[in-house]
């Protein structure tokens, strides 16, 4: 077996501590990364050998957990999904995730993305009550297709962090939040359609998105919370015109 | 909890700059500025019919002065690029599911190219 290869890597990190700092500043690292790394390794590496005030979020070190999303190079990254050999440069910036208030160092303040998931009612309300003695609610695979890849968010903002729609008015409900009521919306058990439709359907809903499509772009598991985002437009419009020009169609 | 969370301001007039895909964005955007000026020169064109023939005629002379052809030139490939950029999102706006599986995506986009040659065609030989 070949031995590892070995570079080393300036590592600016984007740094703020509230009890002491007014301001966030850079912080530069020097770490000798491993080819087969990631920038989630890099920091590891920092806070055991190097400096162990610095504070991030990761969990799973899997693509998984959602937890280690922030900028690398200006873009929204997993930590844990950034490979080192992808950053041909020897000097590579993180930063906390844009467009959320920084907590300290890379960790950022996630209340505001919290409170707008729970609002869609991001759960299964079922058309009717059943017991359970009436058996389970049968999906065709075909059913399933049809919501499947909205099942695959882990909430780990980026998309948020993408947004330049968010950034600017950050009352806008935001991609993920919006995909996962539409994953409900589209799931044949599910009869919760009109009690999101008032949240996810307003100004601060989908037509607060524009679609610029960066959401889509830098999604880890590949949702795509835009095309959702567009769906729900398509789909709000056709109810207006069916109020609005077919009074008689009303449910 | 924390008392003292940092914001970072972002530019209400800047912020396009900071990234490829949102230059690419505000392209697509502003594109459409074209399109609205063309629908200017229509409202003229229609001005002009209704002066008559002669007022008419000399308005489809003047659009073929070096003015007029570089206008048209200009609208044309910004009307291109913007409906282009929409083309290509079109599978992510109305996917279309048949039994089970979705239709590619480059299918619907070169539906679209399909429909788009066909009416310029039906246009392009109806006034001839």
């Amino acid at each position: 077996m070949s031995e590892l290869q070995q570079r080393q890597i300036q590592l600016e990190v984007l740094r703020y501590n509230p009890e002491t700092d007014t301001a966030p500043r850079y912080q530069t690292y020097s770490v000798p990364c491993l080819e087969e790394w990631v920038v989630l390794d890099a920091l590891n590496y920092i806070k055991d050998h190097l400096d162990p005030t610095l504070s991030y979020r990761w969990s799973c070190h899997m693509a998984v957990c959602g937890s280690c999303g922030m900028m690398v190079n200006g873009e929204p990254k997993l930590a844990c999904k950034a490979f080192i050999h992808e950053y041909k440069e020897g000097q590579i910036k993180v930063e906390p995730m844009a467009n959320f208030p920084i907590e300290r160092d890379l960790v950022t303040s996630v209340e505001d993305f919290i409170t707008k998931l729970a609002s869609v009612k991001p759960y299964l309300i079922p058309k009717e009550d059943k017991p359970v003695s009436a058996g389970e609610f049968k999906q065709t695979p075909a059913e399933l297709k049809k919501f499947k890849q909205y099942t695959l968010c882990i909430n780990c903002m980026l998309c948020y962090a993408a947004c330049p729609q968010y950034a600017l008015v950050p009352e806008f409900l935001g991609p993920a939040a919006i995909s996962m009521a539409h994953r409900y919306n589209q799931d044949s058990r599910d009869g919760g359609r009109d009690q999101r439709q008032e949240v996810i359907a307003s100004d601060e809903g989908v037509w607060e998105c524009s679609f610029v499509g960066a959401c889509s772009e830098v999604c880890p598991k590949h949702v795509d919370p835009a095309g959702a985002l567009q769906q729900i437009k398509v789909a709000s419009t056709i109810d207006w015109y069916k109020e609005h020009l077919m009074p008689w169609m009303k449910k | 909890m924390n008392s003292k969370p940092y914001v970072r301001e972002v530019s209400k007039t800047t912020w396009f700059l900071s990234h490829p895909r949102y230059k690419r964005y505000m392209a697509r955007e502003v594109t459409c500025i074209f399109i609205f000026a063309y629908t200017f020169l229509l409202i003229a064109a229609l001005g002009a019919l209704a002066n008559g023939q002669e007022a008419f005629d000399a308005f489809v002379l003047g659009l073929g002065g070096p003015l007029g052809v570089l206008f048209n030139v200009v609208v044309l490939i910004a009307t291109v690029y913007h409906s282009l950029s929409w083309f290509v999102v079109t599978p992510q706006a109305m996917p279309i599911q048949m039994g089970e599986e979705f239709v590619a995506g480059h299918i619907i986009v070169n539906a679209h190219y399909g429909a788009w040659a066909v009416v310029s065609l039906i246009i392009l030989f109806w006034g001839m």
